[in-house]
């Protein structure tokens, strides 16, 4: 299986990311900003970090990047894009997702393990996969997910929450919800459920010793899927 | 032509920046101050020398950058 992590200026989890998928088996290409061609690809991620600085807001300069006509062909062509905390936002300020992510409600940057739901199993994500609840890491300033109440309608008519933020046994409560985000969405699907956007990091989540295991249950499952 | 423009989050959107800055104005001594909202101000300097089209142009690059119209809203404040 092949992937591509885009690099944009300021990304900081892209390594991380194809640490991740090289483990479970993924053929991973880094892919610079600056190109315009993807190369032959399964799957494609825009990683966590802080593209072009965050300037003007998170995720815009990178969403009118070189590379993200070509990223937009793919996913509209029916490729998997997954995007991950600064990935989200590019997904939402590419309009490839609904909403946008603004600033944590409690106006602080949040670094801390949380668990999520996985709200849906009918996708390439996590079909079969064999935990209901996963604890991932948050690391993020902006990840308090907005959307009118037309769009949040469409949301949920069309299934497309991912995952929310819950506490241990799964109740989406108010004291999980780190951020302030409407229902309590960690991450989003497009309609067709081949694009997904989530603050939440697999990708830090994938070594038993150092951190937790839940990222590896993810990537584990991604790859089965494709095969 | 020289174009400013301002950006805002719309009226619905939680602004948490604002609310710091009204906290540290009543923090300083600004006790009657009821809200503060914060936004993006832009100066934008196109050559064109007809006002009505580099308004226009103005108004063009909000919609496809410096706003986001989900949860900003924009005005062209002044030309000259």
């Amino acid at each position: 299986m092949n992937s591509s992590v885009i690099i944009f200026p300021g990304s900081n989890c892209d390594r991380d990311m194809d640490v991740a998928l090289k483990k479970f088996g993924f053929k991973n290409k880094m892919i610079w900003h600056n190109d315009t061609e993807l190369p032959k690809s399964d799957l494609v991620v825009l990683p966590g970090g802080f593209s072009y600085g965050d300037y003007l807001r998170c995720g815009s300069m990178a969403s009118k990047s070189k590379i993200i006509e070509s990223v937009i062909k793919f996913a509209k062509s029916g490729g998997l894009l997954l995007g991950i905390c600064n990935g989200f936002q590019i997904l939402t300020e590419t309009e490839l997702l609904p909403g946008a992510l603004l600033k944590n409600k409690h106006s602080e940057f949040i670094c801390k393990n949380v668990f999520v739901k996985i709200n849906s199993t009918e996708n390439n994500y996590f079909k079969n996969i064999k935990k209901n609840i996963l604890e991932l890491h948050i690391a993020h300033n902006e990840g308090n997910f907005f959307c009118s109440s037309d769009q949040i309608k469409n949301i949920n008519d069309n299934n497309q929450i991912a995952v929310t933020y819950c506490n241990k046994d799964g109740e989406n409560d108010d004291s999980s919800n780190p951020n302030g985000a409407i229902n309590n969405i960690a991450g989003l699907f497009n309609k067709q459920k081949n694009i997904l956007g989530m603050m939440p990091h697999p990708e830090r989540m994938i070594d038993t010793y150092l951190s937790g295991d839940d990222g590896s249950i993810f990537f584990q499952n991604l790859i089965t899927n494709f095969k | 032509m020289k174009i400013s423009a301002i950006v805002t989050l719309k009226k619905d959107v939680l602004d948490p920046q604002g609310k710091v800055v009204h906290q540290a104005l009543n923090g300083i001594g600004f006790n009657n101050v009821k809200e503060v909202r914060q936004g993006k101000y832009f100066e934008i300097d196109i050559d064109e020398k007809d006002k009505k089209k580099a308004e226009e142009k103005a108004e063009d690059m909000c919609k496809k950058l410096l706003a986001n119209l989900v949860i900003e809203d924009y005005k062209i404040i002044g030309s000259q």
